[in-house]
């Protein structure tokens, strides 16, 4: 029951979101400022663990062929079609649960303590629009993101396949290209914009509607990775059923 | 002038207020004083339209704000400042920032005006060196006149106080009660000052509701409450050991 309670908040919140619009001008601000944080601050992280799971891919394929009759191609394929299907779109949206996820119920959940919120709202400020509005449009630049990851981890496992003496370079670019179906692309976006809006979304329904002091806020955090990564899990499950059986 | 007539708010099956009247003069600071727990921050709340009232109404000289449309509620609230008790300052903008998010959020005026006006608040506050630094690099007396100053940049007509001295030292907490009551008289506003503190009360006390168990117990001033017999009201104003001294000095001739 409480379940179905907190997803009929979460609807709310969502039309609450849409609701009376702040000034143009300090949007746009925001909306920036929330690309900076949420986008440019995990370049980084997302870089690293693309070119290197990249590479683990590419390496533990490499590594388990010992059947002649394969041919080696299968090591890019392999690597391409796990980076673009799952690792990049829906590996790297668990991770930004945790990261992107805790610092916006933390931030929003500590507003929230510490009355911020109700500061907005005496104002006459739509709180919902002014705080979750611009992380949904920054959010629209998420699957810019999984791009990069894409390519660095296609460039992850041609270091590990070619440059670890696996498959000539001339293979590998063959098996990167072999069977290559561009509505596997459409595919890996489509679920990214949904897993960008969840990203943006339940992290903040956790902080804003969260109860109590800091050590709540803390707790809430945890709860919104665990439901980010749930929502996430389920989603792709079902966006990969419809577009992909 | 706001009056509060009859006002019943409920949670549940808690009945918070019940048939509360009273009228908050313009010009004067009136405090609400209580116990924990008898509704004065309710009142607030459903004074700030928070919590909308199950019977009763509020009126913003002369007009119900259960009359208004949203639109003319969403006006209202532009004229309205609030102090709260911890600060509620953004921690991710400067003072200056702080100070001029109402007037960025809510006017028309240019970066230089803007610039001019907050300059102008931050310098009747005193803190005009502060203006660059984060809400975590000030005190927390100083974190309550970047509230204040926060609270009357847009020159509202009615000015909420939410506990001013909590967590403040006893000097402290008299220059935010003074600096409170001076920009009442000074900008002729409404002012509403939630507080337990005797000393406050001995400050800026011009307009006293005492609640006890969300009902009007007393109204009066500061130097009424010091002289009632009513025994909700001694018992709440002589719990400190201080002042139930004072009190026994005084029946002693002292």
């Amino acid at each position: 029951m409480r379940y179905l309670q907190s997803i009929g908040e979460y609807f709310l919140m969502l039309k609450g979101v849409f609701g009376r619009m702040t000034k143009r001008t300090v949007l746009k601000e925001l909306i920036f400022k929330e690309i900076d944080e949420i986008i440019i601050g995990s370049l980084g992280i997302v870089a690293f663990l693309s070119f290197f799971i990249g590479g683990v891919v590419a390496l533990q394929t490499a590594l388990n062929l010992n059947n002649p009759l394969i041919p080696r191609t299968l090591i890019a394929f392999a690597a391409r079609q796990s980076i673009i299907l799952e690792f990049s779109p829906t590996f790297i949206s668990i991770i930004m649960a945790g990261k992107v996820g805790s610092f916006i119920t933390s931030s929003i959940g500590s507003m929230r303590v510490t009355e911020q919120i109700d500061a907005l709202e005496v104002m006459g400020i739509n709180a919902l629009n002014y705080l979750v509005f611009p992380k949904i449009i920054a959010m629209l630049t998420y699957p810019f993101l999984i791009a990069i990851s894409m390519f660095l981890g296609v460039m992850g496992a041609y270091s590990a396949a070619v440059m670890g003496g696996f498959v000539p370079a001339d293979v590998f670019m063959q098996g990167l290209q072999e069977e290559f179906d561009a509505y596997h692309l459409f595919y890996a976006f489509f679920k990214t914009f949904l897993f960008a809006m969840i990203l943006a979304t339940v992290p903040s329904y956790h902080g804003f509607y969260m109860k109590g002091g800091s050590l709540e806020v803390g707790k809430a955090s945890t709860t919104s990775f665990v439901w980010t990564s749930v929502v996430i899990i389920v989603t792709n499950y079902v966006v990969t059923q419809l577009l992909l059986s | 002038m706001i009056e509060v007539k009859n006002l019943h708010k409920s949670f549940g099956d808690e009945h918070i207020l019940k048939g509360i009247d009273f009228v908050f003069d313009t010009g004067k600071t009136n405090l609400v004083i209580g116990q924990s727990g008898s509704g004065k921050s309710v009142l607030m709340k459903c004074m700030l339209g928070l919590f909308t009232p199950e019977k009763g109404t509020i009126e913003y000289d002369g007009k119900a704000y259960s009359d208004l449309t949203d639109e003319q509620k969403r006006d209202l609230r532009q004229e309205m400042g609030m102090l709260f008790q911890g600060g509620a300052l953004f921690d991710s903008m400067t003072v200056e920032q702080n100070v001029m998010f109402p007037l960025r959020m809510f006017t028309k005026k240019k970066k230089g005006e803007l610039k001019k006006r907050v300059d102008e608040v931050l310098e009747r506050v005193n803190l005009v060196d502060s203006g660059k630094k984060f809400p975590a690099e000030i005190s927390g007396g100083m974190q309550k006149r970047v509230a204040i100053a926060r609270a009357i940049v847009n020159r509202p007509k009615y000015l909420f106080c939410d506990e001013p001295n909590s967590g403040l030292d006893p000097h402290t907490a008299t220059v935010i009660d003074n600096l409170i009551h001076e920009l009442t008289v000074e900008y002729d506003i409404t002012t509403v000052v939630i507080t337990h503190d005797m000393n406050s009360l001995l400050e800026i006390g011009e307009n006293i509701a005492f609640l006890k168990d969300g009902v009007l117990a007393w109204k009066g001033d500061k130097s009424q409450i010091f002289k009632t017999e009513d025994e909700t009201v001694t018992d709440f104003v002589y719990s400190s050991d201080l002042f139930k001294k004072v009190r026994e000095a005084q029946q002693q001739g002292l």
